[in-house]
This record gives C-alpha cells, structure tokens and sequence, in this order.
C-alpha cells in the first residue's frame, strides 16, 4: 500500500476570529473563513475542486457551502461526514486519500458557527436518544461529568487536578490576543464556580462562542510552491465507539488510543517525538483523558501530570497553546481550531505563545459525547 | 410484496416499549452467541445475529458512574447501570441524589409518572 504520509500539506489556513460576531450567519463566519484561507496560500475559490464540511445546524452542509461559495461547477469530490466535533479531522483524513488519487487537486475543509450570537445554546441536532431522554441528561455536559466521576473513582482523580486544566489553558490565553477569555482563572475560581452536573463546574466547561475556520489543502509538490511554510499531514488516523454514553465500553478510556496508534504509525513517531498537542477540550476531564489514551502519559496519571504544570506554559508538553476551547473559542464544534493552531506554531506564526523549534505537532478532536475520535501529525519541511 | 419472515411484526424497540407498558423490563438476548445487549436492535452488537429474543431483565444492577445534575429547581441522579446481565444503561437512582455511590447496588422499578414510564433504580439488595 502507498503510504500517504506527507503526500498531503495544509497549504493556507483561515480563522474570522469573530467569537461574537453578531449579526452574521453560520454560513457566512464559514465563507469568511474560505477566503482568508485562500488567501493565506494564494489560490483562488476557482481553484477548489473538492468541499469537506459540516455544520451543527445543516443536514445538507455540502450543498449550501458549495452554493453560498459558487463551488458547484468546479467541484470533483465533497464529503459531509457528520461524527460531531471530530468530523473535520475524519474529512482531513479523508481528504489524503482523495487528493492523493487525485480524485480532486485542492480541497477546502471549513466551518462556522453563531452559537453565541444566536442565543448561547447548543444548536439542536435532529438525533433523537430515546433510551436517554427520560433521564434528562444535561447533554452534553453530564456524559462527560459521568467519565470525569468514573476517572475520579478508579484512579483518585481530583476537582483540583480538573480545575489545573482549566487554568493551564488561561495561562496560554493569556500569551494569544486572540483569546476570548483572558480575565485571571485560578484553581479556587474554577472550584467555586456554579456545580451544573458533578463533579463538573461551569469552569469546566468550554466557552460558548461564534467562530469561522477554513483549511486549503493540496499535494505536497503543490504546497512547496504556495506562500506559506510547509505543513505537511504525516499522518491521521479515526476511531468511533459509540453514540449513547451507556454503550462506552470504559468511560476512562476512549477510543483516542485507536486513532493515536494509527496516526502515529503512520507518521513514524513515539508520543515523545511529538512537540506540540492541540487536544480538543470541551470539559476539563477531556484534556485529562487525551494525553493518557495518546499516550503522553499512563492511564489514570492524567492528573498528576497536569497538576505538576507540564501542559502550562514553560511546562515539558505545550497543550492547547491559543487558549483551547476552554479559554480561546469553542463554536458548537472545535475540532478544525486544532489543526489551525497546529499549523500556526509550525508555521513559527504564533508571536508571544510560540513553541520554540516546533517540528511536529499532534491534533486531537473529539465528537459527541467521547463518540468519535481523530488524530492528526502534522510536521514541517525537516520532518519529511 | 415477499419479507424475511424473521423480522416479521412490530421491531424490536416496539416490542420492547410494549413490555414496559404491560410493567415488564425486557433485555434483548441472543440465540446464537448468548450474550445480553440494551437498547434492543434487530441483529446481536456482540456477534452480528438476527437470532435475538426479548426476555425479562433481572433488574439486578450495580451504579457505574453517577453524576448529580444541578436543575434550576431541584437536582436529580443521572447513573450508568451495569445490569448482571452484562449490559449497561442510562438511570436514575431514586433518593437523595448527593448519596448515590459508584458500585452501589440498585434493583430496577417501573416507574409511571403522567404519561411517561421508564425503569430506575432503587438502593439496597433485592427483597
């Protein structure tokens, strides 16, 4: 079998930025974000030729981006795979393959949100649970407040190991203009904010914003050529496990060990190989499970290892270096600001929060309620 | 128009809420790999077999995870179960919701409420 690593870079990269955005559409934050992703490379929309997307509020995410975009005459190839948070990593992953069969030459990877502007709440997708919905869970807080008490219970996990995620995140928010919560978070502000499902606070949780992000992504012989450093995709790797938080087989451990062993294999790296990790961190507990099942350290250490400021800034291991989702952004669906930051310190573009010397950069999404997990390595022109 | 005769009448979500309306707590089964799954489906999760029977649950269970969801108005438990029969399911454990522990042991109750019924969990050995 051909090995597609590196055979595909991230060639431009667009981010609105726009964490209130009031008075623009999903659809438009998207848009905006194409553009500035096109230009970032310097290609034009005439130019795209394959359509990745998805869209909380959209069953039909790719026949309203390639109209609103004018893609619809140019377009060769289109997935509108829908697993969540986690789906624009799937669309990366399948974006390798498509681009290095050539089944398309330039593929935009997009999306955005109004989450904040429209009212605040998660955006309701037609996927009704009916063994869940008597129970009325906070969804989908309590799923992950369930995983967190379990993670608590096996291996003594604290509220404060919890809360020194969130912390750690604002310290990074702190390095990044951009970042939407940037006011002091201490681990005492995190434990006495308002309980919503235990042993979960609202500090725990990540923020509620609008937001827009787009990838342009080309073979790699293309992207040498563009206007960028190169980025290029050393690997990826997907793995689903359930949809109802009752069918996890162990809420400690999610299927990120399946996607990372797969990405990494790929790439040829070891979890010490790795830089940089951009881990999707909904809740607090998310970014505990992810560096265990990725292998940064073992299962149920998690905690340690955050509460001895590894993840913090001057830490062993920079995570969620723009601020996360927890103190950066978080529009309905996270996942594609991963890979974004990912290529910002590659690219050596991240100003005060600028990782030194970073070659290879892990991202991490997640979707649903730890339903569908994605991992991608991403490297620079040296690590090919 | 011909149909496979096995999959024949009311699907097995039907048959189950069926069950639960006539104060029944049914598993799905499997006839070929003898293994228990929940929320009923019409071929085994385990072993992929269409061969699969709705049967009365013990309702013996034990709290998995249990989290105190916090409600403007008042707090309710929302727990995973692990039944004996090797499945689990989303519950609510009755009582003080600050109280329910991982591994306590439950026992399932049908629980009618206006229109709605479904199955919870109350604390202690069964009877």
């Amino acid at each position: 079998m051909t090995s597609l690593r590196g055979a595909v870079s991230i060639a431009g990269i667009g981010n609105t930025r726009r964490w209130n955005g009031t008075g623009r559409t999903a659809f438009e934050q998207l848009e905006e974000a194409a553009v500035l992703a096109l230009e970032d490379c310097g290609l034009k929309m005439a130019h795209i030729d394959g359509l990745y997307c998805a869209l909380s509020g959209s069953g039909l995410p790719v026949l309203n981006v390639a109209e609103r975009l004018g893609l619809g005459s140019n377009l060769r190839h289109a997935d509108g795979t829908m697993v969540g948070g986690a789906s624009f990593l799937f669309q990366l992953r399948s974006a390798m393959s498509a681009l290095a069969t050539r089944q398309c030459d330039v593929a935009l990877v997009c999306y955005g949100s109004n989450q904040l502007s429209a009212g605040g709440r998660l955006a309701p997708m037609p996927d009704p649970q009916p063994f869940e919905e008597p129970y009325r869970p906070r969804y989908p807080i309590s799923a992950y407040a369930l995983a967190a008490a379990r993670h608590m219970h096996e291996y003594g996990t604290t509220r404060d190991q919890l809360a020194d995620v969130a912390v750690a995140a604002r310290r990074w928010a702190h390095r990044n203009p951009d970042a939407f919560a940037r006011d002091e978070l201490t681990r005492e502000h995190v434990l006495a904010s308002r309980m919503i499902s235990d042993p979960l606070t609202k500090a725990d949780c990540c923020l509620v914003t609008d937001g827009g992000a787009a990838l342009v992504l080309t073979r790699t012989e293309r992207a040498r050529d563009l206007r960028q450093p190169l980025v290029p995709v050393l690997g990826a790797g997907v793995a689903v496990s359930h949809r109802q938080i009752a069918q996890m087989p162990d809420l400690t451990r999610t299927a990120a060990e399946k996607s990372a062993r797969e990405a990494m294999a790929q790439a040829g790296i070891t979890p010490s190989d790795v830089d940089l990790a951009m881990v999707y961190d909904a809740f607090t507990i998310c970014t505990l499970l992810f560096l265990e099942d990725l292998g940064f350290c073992a299962k149920g250490e998690g905690g340690d290892f955050v509460a001895s400021g590894a993840i913090s800034p001057g830490g062993s291991l920079p995570v969620n270096t723009n601020g996360g989702g927890l103190s950066c952004n978080h529009p309905g669906m996270y996942g594609l600001f991963t890979l974004i930051e990912a290529v910002t310190q590659l690219r050596n573009q991240a100003g005060e929060r600028q990782v030194e010397a970073a070659q290879i950069a892990l991202a991490h999404a997640n979707g649903g309620v730890l339903c569908s997990q994605a991992t991608a390595i991403l490297g620079t022109e040296a690590t090919l | 128009m011909t149909t496979d005769a096995r999959f024949d009448g009311p699907g097995p979500q039907a048959k189950w809420r069926a069950g639960l309306d006539d104060g029944v707590f049914l598993l799905l089964t499997c006839r070929a790999c003898g293994r228990y799954a929940f929320p009923p489906t019409v071929c085994c999760v385990h072993c992929g077999s269409p061969d699969t029977a709705l049967v009365q649950a013990s309702g013996i269970g034990t709290v998995y995870s249990a989290t105190t969801v916090r409600a403007r108005d008042h707090s309710y438990n929302l727990s995973l179960i692990d039944l004996a029969e090797g499945v689990r399911m989303m519950s609510s454990v009755s009582g003080d919701p600050e109280t329910v522990r991982i591994g306590e042991r439950v026992m399932a109750r049908i629980e009618r409420k206006g229109d709605g019924v479904r199955v919870v969990f109350d604390r202690g050995e069964p009877a």
